[in-house]
């Protein structure tokens, strides 16, 4: 995972709330074997036609937001399915920070394990932030991780929580699952102990 | 300190807790399908990784798998690429595995419980959203996404922090015609589509104490719809009666002390929930969906909302696309809506109890002239239950399609789509756009009301059919 520290790029405007994750990548572009190359399916629906040519009022179809970087949307984004399709297709397309008042739980897990910040803030903070991204060339923000902090264009600073251990993960690109695999000693301990206490746990023969 | 079922069930399988809150969460049950572990296969190849536990592991095909006659193999080229790509990482890493010709494959919602893999007191995962239905078991059951997936692989366990607890109850009884999928519809129309974010919900109260297993995990299957993590009942002897004797569940001795354990897991008196939600059954009718959000649902008898009466901007905004999108009115009535399709199916509503409640219904009668109804059971053991009961017949005859296990049209992945601007009654879980289909118009409702509209071509109450 790439690790992320700061982020200065064009804020796109999506004020839509409960974009669910069909929504983002619909179903039918699931069927792939890789994580790459979704991009061009990034709200898919909404950003295409029948015809498949782009629908020219769609926001990611107009300059300058074909280089967005930073999505601020409204309330629930990702809801629905726990595909992380639709964090590879966000990612891919170059967004790698996204702003709401809220997000689904797992949407926004998932997002911390491909090097996503998902980024609550107070829904008036989120509609004045929807302002600054109407501003084109101008809807540049900063999104500075270490400092905790969102630096709207006009330079004002708006500071945001997020959990310590991810916060953490973020920054050095960690690889979770090597950060887990050190604490096998204690997984071991559990596993021995939970066979003395249940020993009737079924397992799955191989058939 | 009294604890809740979610509490119980969450200690008992914290590994570690890390420094902040994080826990190291062991996982008992892993279930695994085509779409949304391929990539986490690669991961474990590409890090030289195993699979920890392939005995808690459970893999099928049931997302992009056809749902026509499959004995010659899968005609779409990148379906059959993801379905053997599964087949060629369950052989690599030793992983269990229904083949799909097996009688045993389904959806991965339907075989869990089907199978006695699913049992209470068991942190269950899969990566797909729907994995809350597991929780009518009593089980903490949750969707997880790819790197989740190759992380419990790779290890057994996630790193979670803990959900906060919400109490939906649900007293009285429920009315006839009104089924648990009413219920549920009925709790979100209630809590908001995000209503349960952040918390595992628990349904309790005697309307949901009267369900029967069936119906329990349709409840749960769309704990998610409202936003929860997981969804979960308390086992009682409803709950035993029905794992006793399936091919997985412990058996003799060791599913009596297995009970002895499940019955100390209900939520304890006086345990704390962060969020309450009351209803009355008696209050509910059979509810239908009219937007593109589950919490956009309202009784049969109902109409479409107004937008304009809605005072939020955004709000507005949202509902009035949603009417476009669906091609209705403010204040257009439900009931009489003409409709194209019928979806019978889905882990919501693809049970063996779904389909006999189908049945009830169109049972002498015909489906519509011009719709288009299909039933997709949820297993092939469901298939083969309702063929030795006679059930495919009747559908047949009456003008339905009888298919082969999956997801089928509940998320349009596989052939089975709706058209742009089709009008689809639905048993599945979400309306969103395009989830059906680029275009199709989806209307959430129980299998008894699908199939009245099945029969008469348009939004129906059933009780009126009755």
């Amino acid at each position: 995972m790439e690790a992320f520290s700061t982020l200065t790029g064009i804020a796109a405007p999506l004020p839509m709330a409960n974009v669910d994750t069909d929504k983002i990548i619909p179903g039918r572009f699931l069927k792939t074997i890789k994580r790459s190359g979704l991009g061009v399916h990034l709200f898919d629906q909404l950003r295409y036609d029948e015809t498949g040519a782009e629908r020219p009022d769609f926001v990611l179809n107009r300059e300058p937001y074909r280089e967005a970087g930073i999505l601020i949307a409204h309330d629930n984004f990702g809801c629905g399915s726990s595909r992380e399709h639709a964090p590879w297709a966000l990612l891919d397309f170059g967004i790698r920070c996204v702003i709401a008042p809220d997000f689904a739980d797992i949407f926004h897990g998932n997002c911390f394990k491909n090097g996503i910040l998902p980024i609550c803030l107070p829904r008036a903070v989120c509609d004045t932030l929807m302002e600054d991204a109407q501003l084109g060339a101008n809807a540049r923000i900063t999104v500075d991780l270490v400092r905790q902090v969102v630096v709207r264009p006009n330079g004002e600073e708006i500071a945001f929580e997020i959990d310590p251990l991810r916060r953490t993960m973020l920054l050095e690109g960690l690889d979770e699952i090597g950060q887990t695999l050190g604490h096998a000693p204690s997984i071991d301990a559990f596993e021995a102990r939970r066979q003395q206490e249940q020993p009737w746990m079924p397992v799955i023969p191989l058939v | 300190m009294p604890r809740t079922l979610f509490d119980k069930v969450w200690d008992a399988h914290v590994v570690e807790k890390l420094e902040d809150g994080t826990c190291l969460l062991y996982i008992d049950r892993h279930l695994v399908h085509e779409v949304t572990s391929p990539q986490a296969f690669e991961g474990l190849r590409l890090t030289g990784r195993r699979v920890r536990r392939p005995d808690a592991t459970l893999a099928v095909t049931d997302h992009n798998v056809p749902t026509s006659d499959r004995s010659a193999g899968i005609a779409e080229p990148e379906s059959r690429l993801q379905v053997e790509t599964l087949e060629q990482n369950v052989a690599a890493f030793g992983v269990p595995y229904f083949p799909l010709l097996d009688a045993r494959q389904g959806i991965v919602h339907i075989i869990g419980p089907e199978q006695g893999l699913s049992l209470p007191g068991m942190t269950i995962v899969c990566g797909d959203s729907h994995t809350s239905t597991h929780g009518a078991l009593g089980a903490l059951a949750f969707g997880i996404g790819t790197s989740e997936v190759e992380h419990v692989l790779a290890t057994q366990t996630l790193l979670q922090r803990p959900a906060k607890n919400m109490l939906v109850r649900v007293d009285g009884t429920l009315e006839q015609g009104v089924t648990a999928k009413d219920l549920v519809l009925a709790i979100i129309g209630h809590i908001g589509t995000a209503g349960g974010t952040g918390h595992v919900i628990e349904y309790a109260g005697e309307a949901i104490r009267a369900l029967d297993m069936a119906g329990r995990l349709t409840v749960c299957n769309m704990s998610i719809e409202a936003g929860a993590r997981a969804g979960m009942i308390a086992p009682d002897e409803t709950t035993f009666a029905y794992i006793e004797g399936r091919p997985y569940a412990p058996q003799g001795e060791a599913f009596q002390r297995a009970v002895e354990y499940w019955r100390t897991l209900a939520s304890d008196e006086g345990a704390a929930y962060d969020k309450q939600a009351l209803l009355n059954a008696a209050d509910i009718a059979p509810m239908v969906t009219w937007g593109t959000s589950p919490e956009t649902v309202v009784p049969i008898d109902g109409n479409v909302p107004d937008p304009a009466e809605i005072v939020d901007e955004a709000k507005r905004a949202d509902r009035e696309r949603m009417l476009r999108y669906m091609g209705l009115a403010p204040g257009q009535a439900l009931a009489g809506l003409p409709i194209d399709a019928v979806f019978i199916g889905s882990c919501t509503n693809a049970r063996i109890e779904d389909i006999r409640a189908v049945v009830k219904i169109v049972q002498g009668h015909q489906v519509a002239p011009n719709v288009r109804a299909m039933v997709v059971p949820g297993s092939g053991l469901v298939k083969l239950q309702a063929e030795a009961e006679g059930l495919d017949k009747i559908l047949l005859e009456s003008g339905f399609e009888w298919r082969e296990p999956g997801c089928s049209m509940c998320l349009g992945m596989n052939p089975d789509k709706l058209a742009p601007g089709q009008r689809c009654a639905s048993t599945s879980n979400r309306n969103f756009e395009g989830r059906q289909g680029p275009g199709g118009r989806t209307h959430l409702l129980s299998p008894a009301m699908a199939a009245a509209a099945a029969i008469t071509g348009c939004l129906t109450d059933v009780r009126e059919l009755a």
